[in-house]
């Protein structure tokens, strides 16, 4: 981490970098924010990047050498030493008519063929939480629900298949997140939420309904085995930063989040303020995380043994202006890497692609920037629901709601104060 | 391949075996090119590919012929290619008789020693020699006509019973093929060891071959024949090779009583009076071969030394190697890279063969189950062996790793990428060129006095390499030795530019002439790594292929026969007629200033006497052959027999099985009776073997490394859950597995990626078994049974490989017995079948006047034309070969592509066993090395690995069949390749560590295991 091009106060100032990250756009790192394109449609499932990203970053072997009855997975998912993770899906016809029936919603469910005028209302609302936002916050969203809302109302994520997660997760909500609204999904192509403005100018907006075109897929199979290599999200709202008490965590230069492994006193914060379960603990040698896969960590020589683990990205390769490992070892190109919006806009392109092909199953995840965590540094194609791949369908930064918090609040301290005062006055009457 | 715009993957689990090689499969599709995965299981190819087509494991001809038998009965060829640049018009031998004429077998089969006399597939011809043609196609003597009635019989309804394919995905396979191919688009084939470990492997090949060349997809971008091998430098030990029957550059190894002198040894390598391809230049090439081993003790009066060189008795493959251990044959034995104890097919027989040898040297990075067998192999828990008992002395030395030394790899497509050395070995870990060396040394040293003339070879040998700063050979030296040089005169030690400059008078020296111009200019071709987005897609200047860094093989078929380009869109190489001269994107793979309208007054004469549009240069007959007159021992046409353990019986002969297959009757090695036969319900299940990306091969490269063991930790087989309902199988549970030489146990995967089959009317269901574990290593992190102790020995004639992907055997829940209990248990599945020595192994199973009248037209049709001299030539005209015997050759698979892909194996039998005495001495006569060209390749040599279908790796790709082989008498058949390597081809590593996944790069020295 010495090395020139680290923006030292860059990273002193999270907190006001921070403030950038709250609106829709990047501002003046947006060039600089590193992120990946995991496309799933041409993943092969051969791990390459499982065991590139452990040999680079010497992490610990983890699995339990024993057949974790999940197809051909045996690490199970993210966790402090397994930063990739390749999932392996079997799916029979009816489920894949139904992810094609629920990506087909995606786009075609009365996609705008112009994007209204919502850009204005989420550059409101952006600069409204801007100010709003206080600490750690990582407010933008909350502000810009508002923004999004319209988009959100037309463009539903995800198909029928899902309400039991969503209405879990985003539920709760509040502001104009309102469940369709909130995922990381993306239709694709069709429907680039929330930057629309300045999409529609680049023609991505161009809608792609593709509810009466032919969408035969070309020979639909009746069984297909789908396979993801999973990651860090580094959000745009990351929780696990803005939970961090001891500023272990920080956002690099290149907008990705890093744990400095001098600074993590293992408190385990971060594990709780991750919506997607990435960041974990590393065996200390008294507890098991999460099961019994640290069994055979104990013959490697583990570093960082107690503290927070989880992918940086490569951090120390980016600085020397390298590719992550995962993404330079990975045969097909599955695992693409660059810049964040250039990865997005490449993976959109990508979508429009597949769908054309009929392959209406294709969507994004972790490009909508009005999602629960401002939209990820990490995007994925995928070709079914989230859950399918055990994401979460509409993740939220813990610290989302912290600034409706405050205000609520404030309020209700400014009722107190208020009750109080008639109370005071009331009384002296 | 990133230039197809249809690939079809058939015998191969591409993404899986070769992950790097398959990102231009990926590139191809993202062009817009249909994938197309033909196999028994959807595997992670599969899952990417646009379409699975379920296939029987061995009924590929039937698929592939009736594909040709379609293409050619609605005239879907490419008419103008096939007329100009194949064999189709050629008349063929009257006396030949075809298979379907005679139940199964070609004329000339010789019941006593199952082998073929060829001289009745020979082509016609005047009496100067020069073959006859009828070019309007309509001879009934021509193959072309022949062809067609052939494969008659193969069609979309045969395919529906004997390989499980319904008539809907025949004809989307059909249009597909057909629909890209022609002026306009060209389809790819991509293979590896799921086409080659069969009794008919290279006939798989040979089918495929023929079926690209009526499409016209041979020399051209986006064409050919990807032989997938699958180690890092596989393709590079096979031209260097570890094979016992070639020496570099594809020269057949001499064989004793036939090649006697230098002029019977170069008339075998290849003559002017032979050929007029560059095969002519025989003599030069042999001659800079033993000017480079043997320096100035090579001279003219000793004929450049060639009584140094050793002569073959007989077959010396791997397993026929075993069985002389068996026989106390055997003293001494390396093993470098390769873990024959559980890599090998029937392993026990490998570990008990081990257990007769008087020392074992085990080269490798652990203490591998082939270096432990004695201690705690399987056969001492079951008391089979007692290690107080066993005499033989096991050496453990340990290797260096593949960034532990420089060197070189050759890749699928003929790639060579320099390698250098990120780090020193660690403690007395050495490179396979330190040891061998060092060895040199200290055995000249020994033999230093002696005066005894045997020893002259190891004395004479140039063993003067210099040494690098850290004391190490320098690799690069080698590499210059390779290439050649020139030997006195000005030019002294100056490096040869090509291999057009070998001569045949002492003037120059080099160690492998398809190499030469690696090293043109005394620099490192190989090392060039220029980015592929700094050059052309044909990226000429990233490494350096061979021959000439030419990137596709015959690619003068890339233009039609007056020299213009196929198409815009597929062009590659054209004649300029201005200039003069082939130019266009790659080097153009004919004699460069030869115009397409030159024709030559004869038939051979070299290089010279090619004609304008004779693409197939290194064919005798410069023409891609459809029809096999030699090269192929059993059979000129590809026709199908049923695998060794069918228990189906063949549906279009008599004949079940391949006559000619070579077959190792023992007690150790029984066969499934075959159909019909009683007890032939007894192993019902089909087990095909394969690897896994997570894994390489027999394991001594992954399983003791935690980041890749605990990606596959546990040997498993995978079953549908039709087959899992019928036995009662528990998904993650056990299941023993029961084959008629062992039992093994597995968890159980249940899947729907497993299909079961309706064959015949009768359900089949086929067994999945990676074969990566083993048990008894030393440490290793996973342990588990070894599938390949399933498989018995049972090998193709071509190639010496074993057959591994169609095992008969049985499946029952739970796990299996322990200690001798499990030796009961298999000897009571057998006594339950009623085996014996000859169940599953007759060689006719036709009437005796078929034998009768198939062996009387042989004899009588090679005693007219060579005067007794049998087998012999390729195209008619003759001589020259001295090979003996019937058969000749074996030529590699494939189709006669050059070395590389030929998949062979190893080799045939050995020769004297005692127990199969027989068969061996078959076995000698036809496997003969010198014979054929036969480039196996060297992981099939090894024989080692049965591995699993679908191997594959990496890039290999294209190239295979065009390359011939040498060997003069073959010609192979046609062939054509592609390769094009794009950019850096895909072998290269990436980054980050090496990961596991892809093996290629981490190959280090082990060509063992599969290919």
């Amino acid at each position: 981490m010495s090395t020139p091009t680290i923006g030292g106060d860059r990273i002193a100032d999270t907190p006001a970098a921070d403030e950038s990250f709250r609106g829709l756009h990047w501002g003046a790192q947006e060039r600089d924010r590193k992120g990946f394109f995991t496309d799933t449609s041409i993943c092969i499932g051969c791990k390459a990047c499982e065991v590139a990203c452990k040999e680079w970053n010497r992490n610990p072997q983890d699995g339990t050498f024993e057949l974790l009855g999940s197809s051909y997975d045996n690490t199970g998912g993210l966790g402090a030493n397994t930063w990739r993770h390749v999932a392996f899906i079997e799916q029979d016809g009816e489920r894949i008519e139904r992810a094609r029936e629920s990506g087909r919603r995606l786009v075609s469910l009365g996609m705008p063929s112009i994007r209204t005028r919502e850009p204005e209302a989420t550059l409101a609302s952006g600069a409204g939480c801007g100010t709003g936002a206080c600490g750690a916050g990582a407010a933008g969203s909350g502000g810009c629900g508002g923004g999004c809302g319209c988009a959100s109302s037309d463009s539903p994520p995800r198909g029928e298949g899902i309400p039991p997660t969503t209405a879990t997760v985003g539920g709760e909500a509040d502001t104009g997140l309102g469940g369709p609204l909130g995922g990381l999904l993306e239709g694709g192509g069709s429907g680039p939420v929330g930057l629309a403005g300045s999409l529609a100018s680049t023609g991505l907006a161009e809608p792609s309904d593709l509810s009466g075109a032919d969408t035969a897929p070309p020979d639909t199979p009746d069984f297909r085995w789908l396979m993801s290599s999973d990651v860090c999200k580094h959000c745009t709202h990351a929780g696990c930063l803005d939970v961090c008490p001891t500023g272990a965590l920080f956002r690099t230069e290149f907008g990705t989040v890093v744990v400095q492994e001098d600074v993590c006193n293992g408190c385990g914060t971060c594990v709780a303020g991750c919506p997607f379960g990435v960041i974990e603990r590393r065996d200390d040698g008294t507890i098991n995380t999460p099961t019994q896969r640290d069994r055979k960590a104990a013959e490697m020589d583990v570093p960082n043994r107690g503290t927070a683990n989880k992918c940086t990205l490569c951090y120390d390769r980016l600085v020397e202006g390298q590719t992550p490992a995962c993404a330079q070892t990975c045969p097909t190109t599955s695992i693409k890497f660059g810049g964040r919006e250039e990865m997005v806009d490449t993976a959109r392109a990508r979508v429009r692609e597949l769908h054309a092909k009929g392959l209406t199953e294709a969507r994004l995840y972790g490009a909508n920037p009005e999602d629960g965590v401002g939209g990820t540094g990490s995007v994925f194609l995928l070709l079914d629901e989230p859950e399918v791949y055990g994401l979460p369908p509409d993740p939220r930064v813990a610290t989302k709601d912290l600034p409706g918090m405050f205000a609520t609040a404030g309020i209700a301290a400014l009722g107190m104060v208020a009750a109080a005062g008639l109370a005071f006055l009331g009384g002296r009457r | 391949m990133a230039n197809a715009d249809c690939i079809v993957i058939q015998g191969s689990n591409m993404a899986e075996c070769h992950p790097v090689g398959f990102q231009w499969v990926t590139e191809a599709k993202a062009r817009g090119a249909r994938v197309i995965h033909v196999d028994p299981r959807f595997t992670r190819t599969t899952a990417v590919a646009d379409k699975h087509v379920p296939i029987r494991a061995g009924s590929d001809i039937v698929l592939l012929g009736a594909l040709i038998n379609r293409i050619l009965s609605e005239g879907l060829h490419f008419a103008e290619y096939v007329r100009a640049y194949t064999n189709a018009a050629n008349l063929i031998c009257e006396e030949y008789i075809d298979a379907e004429d005679l139940e199964g077998l070609f004329s000339g089969y010789d019941p006593t020693t199952n082998a073929y006399d060829n001289s009745t597939w020979s082509y016609r011809t005047d009496e100067d020699g020069r073959p006859l043609t009828d070019p309007t196609l309509e001879d009934p003597g021509c193959v072309f006509q022949i062809l067609k009635r052939h494969y008659a019989r193969y069609t979309p309804e045969l395919v529906e019973e004997s390989c499980g394919i319904s008539p809907e995905d025949f004809e989307y396979l059909l249009r597909s093929v057909t629909e890209n191919s022609g002026r306009e688009r060209t389809t790819c084939f991509a293979y590896a060891v799921g086409w080659t470990q069969h009794t008919l492997g290279a006939q798989f090949i040979r089918t495929a071959s023929i079926l690209q060349l009526l499409l016209g997809n041979m020399g051209r971008p986006g064409g050919g024949i990807m032989a997938l091998r699958g180690h890092a430098t596989i393709q590079g030990s096979t031209d260097i090779p570890t094979l016992f029957n070639l020496l570099p550059g594809y020269l057949p190894m001499p064989k004793a009583g036939t090649h006697d002198t230098l002029d019977d040894f170069i008339a075998a390598v290849g003559t002017p009076e032979t050929h007029k391809g560059f095969w002519a230049k025989g003599r030069a090439y042999a001659v800079s071969l033993l000017k480079a081993w043997w320096g100035e003790a090579a001279t003219e009066e000793n004929d450049w030394a060639y009584d140094y060189l050793p002569r073959l008795t007989g077959a010396h493959g791997t397993y026929q190697t075993a069985v002389r251990m068996l026989d106390g044959g055997v003293d001494g034995y390396f093993l470098l890279g390769q873990n024959p104890a559980v890599g090998s097919a029937n392993g026990r027989m490998q570990r008990m063969a081990m257990s007769h040898l008087k020392w074992l040297v085990v080269r490798d990075f652990s203490l591998i189950e082939s270096a432990t067998w004695w201690k705690s192999g399987p056969e001492i828990e079951t008391g089979e062996l007692r290690t107080e008992d066993i005499d033989t002395e096991v050496f453990f030395l340990p290797a260096a790793n593949h960034t532990e030394k420089a060197g070189s790899f050759t890749q699928t497509q003929r790639l060579v990428q320099w390698r250098h050395k990120a780090v020193n070995p660690p403690g007395e870990a050495q490179s396979e060129l330190e040891f061998f060396f060092e060895l040199g040394n200290r055995v000249r040293e020994l033999l230093r006095d002696s005066d005894d003339p045997r020893d002259r070879p190891l004395l004479d040998l140039t063993w003067d390499y210099p040494l690098d700063e850290d004391g190490e050979i320098d690799a690069e030296a080698v590499l210059k030795e390779i290439n050649g040089f020139h030997v006195g005169g000005g030019r002294d030690g100056e490096p040869l530019s090509a291999f057009t400059e070998m001569a045949d008078d002492g003037t120059t020296a080099g160690g492998c002439w398809i190499y030469a111009g690696v090293y043109a200019g005394s620099r490192n071709m190989a090392a060039r790594r220029k980015p592929g987005r700094e050059q052309d897609e044909t990226a000429a200047e990233w490494a350096w292929a061979w021959p000439a860094n030419r990137r596709i093989l015959y690619n003068r078929a890339s233009a039609d026969p007056d020299g213009r380009p196929w198409s815009e869109r597929k062009k590659l190489v054209w004649w300029d007629e201005e200039a003069g001269r082939w130019v266009g994107g790659d080097v153009p793979d004919f004699p460069v200033d030869r115009a397409p309208s030159s024709r030559s007054a004869t038939v051979f004469g070299g290089p010279a006497h090619l004609d304008g549009d004779d693409p197939f240069i290194m064919q005798a007959d410069g023409k891609g052959w459809l029809f096999a007159p030699s090269g192929m021992v059993d059979g000129p046409l590809p026709t199908h027999y049923e695998p060794q353990e069918s228990t189906f019986p063949n549906p279009l002969y008599a004949q079940q099985n391949s006559p000619s297959r070579l077959t190792l009757p023992r007690e150790d090695n029984l066969s499934a009776a075959g159909a019909g036969s009683p007890g032939s319900d007894a192993y019902p299940y089909v087990f095909t073997t394969y690897r896994l990306t997570e894994h390489h091969t027999a394991g001594g490269m992954s399983r003791w490394l935690p980041y890749l063991s605990e990606l596959q930790p546990e040997m498993f087989c995978e079953v549908s859950p039709e087959l899992a309902e019928e036995v009662g199988l528990e998904p993650y549970g056990w299941a023993t597995l029961v084959s008629p030489r062992a039992a093994i146990e597995a968890r159980v995967l249940v899947t729907r990626r497993m299909t079961p089959l309706t064959i015949g009317g009768r359900t089949v269901h086929q067994i999945g078994l990676p074969y990566h574990w083993g048990v008894g290593g030393d440490a290793a992190v996973v342990e588990g049974d070894s599938a390949n102790d399933l498989l018995g020995i049972t090998m193709d004639p071509n190639v010496n490989i074993q057959a591994s992907k169609y095992v008969a055997g049985t499946v029952l829940p739970g796990r299996r017995p322990r200690g001798a209990e499990l030796v009961d248990f298999v000897e009571k599945h057998q006594r339950n079948a009623g085996l014996t020595v000859d169940s599953g192994n007759q060689h006719e199973t036709v009437s005796a006047e078929a034998v009768e009248r198939s062996f009387a037209v042989g004899i009588a049709t090679a005693e007219s034309k060579h005067g007794g001299r049998a087998g012999d030539s390729a195209v008619g005209a003759t001589p020259g070969r001295a090979e003996s015997g019937r058969g000749e050759t074996a030529d590699a698979g494939s189709s006669g592509a050059l070395p590389t892909e030929v998949q062979a194996s190893e080799a045939p039998p050995s020769e004297g066993s005692a127990e199969t005495p027989e068969e061996l001495e078959r076995a000698h006569d036809r496997a003969q090395p010198l014979t054929g060209p036969g480039v196996p390749s060297a992981e099939d040599m090894t024989g080692e690995n049965p591995e699993a279908s679908e191997p594959s790796g990496a890039d290999k790709g294209g190239r295979d069949e065009n390359r011939d082989r040498p060997a003069p008498e073959e010609p192979n058949r046609g062939t054509g390749s592609e390769e094009r390597t794009e950019g850096e081809s895909g072998e290269q590593a990436d980054g980050a560590g090496g990961s596991g996944a892809d093996k290629q790069e981490d190959g280090t020295d082990r060509m063992d295991e599969e290919d």
